[in-house]
């Protein structure tokens, strides 16, 4: 751990990667509690294997073409067309929505690995975008990161009450005059963009973990929704934290050492309620 | 417009048709009116288009055809002004909610304000809540309650929008006899000041205290109470029907 503290001082790309799992975290644990209580996991996964599509897209024009983009832009433009595609199915095709969205996940992967293979040079970054690479984070990245954070923040804490009132009861809220459909398509946007947040973290396959984890963890211990954005965003910024310190001593890699770190939490957390559970009965 | 009971129905539905996409039609030429106070109980077998009827009034479905017009204006319009009370097996038993912040859904914006709700929002959860005689149970975790206390909390939800029209769907599905009755006697105390219309398959309802029976199965019949018998009942539901007495009550 000493070995850690040192190299957090010495070396910056540590620190970035710090930052960056903060920034992640916090805007993780709102989102993912909208994410765990409206049941929408599954989209929430289509959206991150889309982001390849935009990884893939935006690194060939990149190279390929000397065009001035950036993969981070390709990624935030990915997730959310997918965000607004898989909303959209969700308000108006219900009867074929899982259908859908499982077309779109693997459409946006295939787009993805076309693309990689299209552009010249080794694709070493295949690995990262899906598993996540952490050190890469840098200066640039980290202020994008701090934009998207705030907005995710500002309208996911903003719109509190009614993104609420539409998770709890969508007919109710529409009865109430909200908007609902504009409500429902902000929150696949939110969901979109703090994927594109976590992407550099934990890569594409390992997003969800993360986005659900801490949530779910946190609802075992809160009887609000805003108690559990609360301590979501707590846990999330733990682990970001604990999986790149766990992991930089034995050179492990830091997206896999995170998502293990919070899965045992969550087992921990199952196994302990289920003992008290059995425990209480018992006696 | 004129307040004269009799020419102010709360709800009109004129020669409404509804079917969903090209399917077979769920409502048949509706026609019926619903006037200013009275205490409406729409029943049916189940699929015969009762919620359907409902969510026309609201306007969460739009007719095929026909015409509605609900507190003298479109359904769109209106529904700000309906408390609706949907059937409480729809909610997710473990979001994670406590009572209070359900009743003030009821006060919602369609505007976001940046503080979330006032005080004065607060204030009007907890009075509607002492409505419904549920004033202690505020903080508790909605998923806590039993199923009777959630209807009541969903309908202080409904009350708490100050509506002039009260909709309750299946309001009475999963309570027992006696916490039934004293949610009846609630809505019979309510009846004083709204107007309600009450969806249920449970035919127990009609007695005592509805005055109007909306019998739907794909068309719709209208009864006074007085009026509604055995071979009426029959003739909707497509066979025998035990009916449940609920006159039972007895003087002190």
């Amino acid at each position: 751990m000493s070995e850690f503290l040192a190299a957090v001082v010495a070396y910056p790309f540590l620190r970035h990667a710090l930052i960056a799992g903060v920034l992640a975290g916090i805007a993780c644990g709102v989102v993912g509690s909208y994410v765990v209580v409206r049941r929408i996991t599954y989209m929430a996964g289509a959206i991150a294997h889309c982001v390849l599509a935009g990884l893939g897209i935006a690194h060939y024009l990149q190279v390929a073409r000397g065009w001035p983009v950036r993969p981070v832009h390709g990624a935030v433009a990915a997730a959310v067309v997918a965000a607004l595609i898989i909303g959209l199915v969700s308000l108006h095709v219900r009867e074929r929505e899982d259908t859908i969205i499982g077309a779109v996940w693997a459409v946006g992967m295939a787009l993805g690995v076309l693309f990689i293979a299209l552009t010249p040079g080794y694709n070493q970054d295949l690995m990262g975008y899906l598993f996540g690479n952490i050190l890469l984070i840098g200066r640039g990245d980290l202020w994008t990161m701090a934009v998207l954070d705030g907005f995710v923040l500002v309208v996911g804490l903003g719109m509190y009450p009614q993104l609420e009132a539409v998770s709890f009861d969508e007919e109710f809220a529409r009865l109430r005059g909200v908007r609902v459909d504009l409500c429902v398509l902000l929150l696949m946007v939110l969901v979109a963009l703090t994927v594109v947040l976590m992407v550099s973290i934990v890569g594409i396959v390992l997003v969800i973990a993360l986005l659900t984890l801490p949530a779910a963890i946190a609802g075992q211990f809160t009887s609000t929704l805003r108690g559990m954005m609360a301590l979501a965003s707590l846990l999330a910024v733990s682990f970001t934290t604990a999986g790149l310190a766990l992991s930089y001593s034995p050179d492990l890699p830091a997206g896999a050492t995170t998502i293990l770190v919070a899965g045992a939490a969550y087992l921990g957390v199952l196994g302990a309620r289920f003992l008290l559970t059995r425990l209480r009965s018992d006696i | 417009m004129t307040l004269n009971a009799t020419v102010d129905p709360v709800v009109e539905i004129d020669r409404v048709s509804f079917r969903f996409g090209g399917g077979p039609r769920v409502l048949e030429d509706v026609s019926l009116k619903i006037e200013r106070g009275d205490f409406a109980s729409v029943i049916g077998p189940n699929g015969g288009g009762k919620t359907t009827l409902v969510k026309l009034v609201v306007g969460l479905l739009k007719p095929t055809s026909g015409n509605l017009r609900v507190l003298g204006t479109t359904p769109e319009k209106a529904r700000t002004r309906i408390g609706y009370m949907p059937q409480h097996a729809m909610m997710d038993p473990q979001f994670p909610v406590r009572v209070l912040d359900v009743v003030m859904m009821g006060r919602l914006k369609a505007r976001p304000s940046v503080l979330g709700y006032s005080r004065a929002d607060r204030r009007a959860a907890g009075g509607a809540l002492a409505q419904v005689g549920l004033e202690d149970l505020g903080g508790r975790p909605f998923s806590a309650l039993s199923g009777g206390q959630r209807q009541r909390v969903l309908l202080a939800r409904a009350l708490v929008t100050g509506p002039e029209l009260l909709l309750l769907d299946e309001p009475a599905s999963g309570l027992d006899q006696k916490v039934e009755q004293d949610f009846f006697d609630l809505l019979r105390e309510l009846n004083r000041r709204l107007t309600i219309v009450l969806v249920s398959h449970d035919l127990g309802f009609v007695a005592g205290f509805v005055r109007t029976v909306i019998c739907v199965h794909r068309q719709v019949d209208v009864h006074p109470t007085a009026e509604l018998d055995g071979s009426t009942i029959s003739a909707i539901y497509g066979g025998a029907v035990r009916m449940v007495r609920h006159d039972h009550k007895v003087e002190p």
